[in-house]
């Protein structure tokens, strides 16, 4: 019996090893093939349009919404101790610094980053892969490079949408629901957010959407089984980068916090 | 030449193929048969170097390409063509695109493409209005067609395909191996062919028979209906007694 728990674990922790060194492996060759290579430009204009403009709308209304949500949750702690002139200030330190990357880093992973997983696993399982190797053609430079810089690039972009369209929200519900005064939303936008918050958080956005196409890339490349593997790994693709990007949030906003 | 020495491949605790020792000269056509799940075509991704083999050699032309860099290989198998069973086409390009990927990646503009492109349809005989079809809109031969053009792009020398004529009627099964002869007259090529269709044996200079993880008996294709070797008697024939076993039960003792 203790043999066997021994040996589960074991086998656990040789797969874990395997699958994060594997992990990495991609990605140092997917770094190589980017400095070593041309990158494919038209490609990656391609990906800027999958990636980031077929997202807008997405990323738009879960900013819209997430600021009215803060803006009215917000009002109702606020006015209790007087504080309603302070509301644009959390509205806006809320979606530059943290809900806006994070929730557009989850959604773009939900929306793209899955997209890219079963595009790249049909590829895998229907020998598209394969087929472009025999023709001695880079996989790397082909598949997964131009949708990595594709994503680091334009997540920081999106991110300004969901900030803006966040602060859009707030305003609306502040101004037009609960009656506040709009030049006290404003002014307190502007005392209180300085340049460094939207660095900050358009750094961490660029990172999350480094994470979730490196994850994407991955586990589309790493696919095998099928159509059912694509469905786990597709699964799988969203669940690690959600987890990751949860995870860097905190270890990034400690050391922009430092910077 | 292409020489498999004592090629074996192992995935987890199942040995696929157990040693397997082939010498295919230039200039021939070898058809490689054996049962489904016999690691066929796990065989023919060794040669090219899909799949890593386990232990064992590949020799092309003297020179070993398991131990070799990916630049190496990237040289040595430059005219080597891979025609997969099911075409294996980029289905988000159409025709024109899959065809001269090979030539459109590395930098060449569409108007240099554009006719080499025709000519290599041309030589598997599909006319110019397949062009800007997408590989959804084709048919089964057509898109082996199409997958033996992008091959033909690259100035093959040696053609693998793995069971080109599967699921395709009879008609165009003919259609396609006329044309891999064809193509292997013209171009002087080497082919080695994947396949379970006794009918491309006319076409074929050698057969060999994979059994049990090894090349079990080679024989000259002229001759391989008179060949008196047990396992290739039973296997082309289709016969379920003999020297291979099956699984499988006899109808008459299913019931």
């Amino acid at each position: 019996m203790i043999i066997k728990v021994v040996d589960f674990i074991g086998l656990y922790v040789l797969e874990l090893c395997r699958s994060v060194g594997s992990f990495f492996l991609f990605l140092i060759k997917a770094v190589t093939t980017l400095f070593t290579t041309r990158l494919k430009v038209s490609k990656l204009f391609d990906q800027f349009e999958r990636i980031g403009v077929s997202s807008l709308s997405v990323v738009i209304l879960t900013g819209v919404s997430t600021g009215m949500a803060l803006a009215l949750q917000t009002y109702i702690g606020f006015q209790r101790v007087g504080g309603e002139q302070f509301i644009g200030s959390i509205v806006a330190l809320g979606m530059i610094r943290e809900l806006g990357p994070i929730l557009t880093g989850l959604m773009v992973s939900g929306r793209a980053g899955s997209a890219i997983t079963a595009e790249i696993g049909t590829m895998r399982i229907t020998e598209q892969i394969d087929a472009l190797k025999t023709l001695r053609l880079n996989t790397y430079q082909y598949l997964v490079v131009p949708r990595i810089v594709a994503g680091t690039l334009i997540l920081p972009f999106l991110v300004l949408f969901t900030m803006i369209f966040g602060i859009i929200g707030g305003y609306i519900v502040c101004v037009y629901v609960l009656g506040l005064s709009s030049e006290d939303y404003i002014n307190s936008i502007k005392d209180n957010v300085v340049l460094d918050d939207i660095k900050g958080g358009l750094i961490k956005s660029g990172f999350f959407g480094f994470l979730l196409t490196w994850v994407g890339t991955y586990k589309g490349y790493r696919t095998s089984g099928g159509a059912r593997g694509v469905g786990k790994s597709t699964t799988s693709s969203v669940v690690t980068a959600s987890i990751l990007i949860l995870t860097a949030n905190y270890f990034l906003t400690k050391m922009l916090e430092n910077i | 030449m292409i020489e498999l020495v004592n090629l074996k491949k192992q995935f987890y605790d199942k040995l696929v193929t157990k040693g397997v020792n082939l010498k295919i000269e230039d200039g021939t056509m070898i058809c490689i048969i054996g049962r489904s799940g016999e690691g066929k075509s796990v065989l023919l991704k060794q040669i090219i170097g899909l799949i890593e083999p386990t232990s064992g050699q590949v020799l092309i032309d003297g020179k070993d390409t398991t131990n070799i860099s990916e630049r190496e290989r990237d040289k040595l198998f430059e005219h080597f063509g891979y025609v997969f069973q099911f075409a294996a086409l980029l289905d988000s390009l159409n025709v024109f695109e899959n065809v001269g990927i090979k030539l459109l990646e590395n930098g060449y503009s569409i108007k240099k493409v554009l006719p080499i492109v025709k000519e290599k349809l041309s030589m598997v005989q599909l006319k110019e209005d397949v062009l800007y079809k997408f590989p959804s809109e084709l048919s089964g031969g057509m898109r082996k067609r199409v997958g033996l053009a992008r091959t033909l792009i690259t100035n093959p020398k040696v053609i693998l395909y793995d069971e080109p004529t599967t699921g395709l009627d009879p008609i165009t099964s003919r259609v396609i191996q006329e044309l891999m002869s064809d193509m292997q007259k013209r171009l002087n090529l080497t082919s080695v062919i994947i396949t379970h269709d006794i009918n491309m044996f006319q076409y074929a200079d050698k057969i060999a028979l994979l059994h049990n993880g090894k090349i079990q008996s080679t024989c000259d294709a002229k001759t391989v209906w008179d060949s008196k070797d047990p396992y290739l008697y039973q296997f082309i024939r289709g016969l379920p007694n003999g020297p291979i076993q099956t699984e499988i039960p006899h109808a008459k003792d299913k019931f």
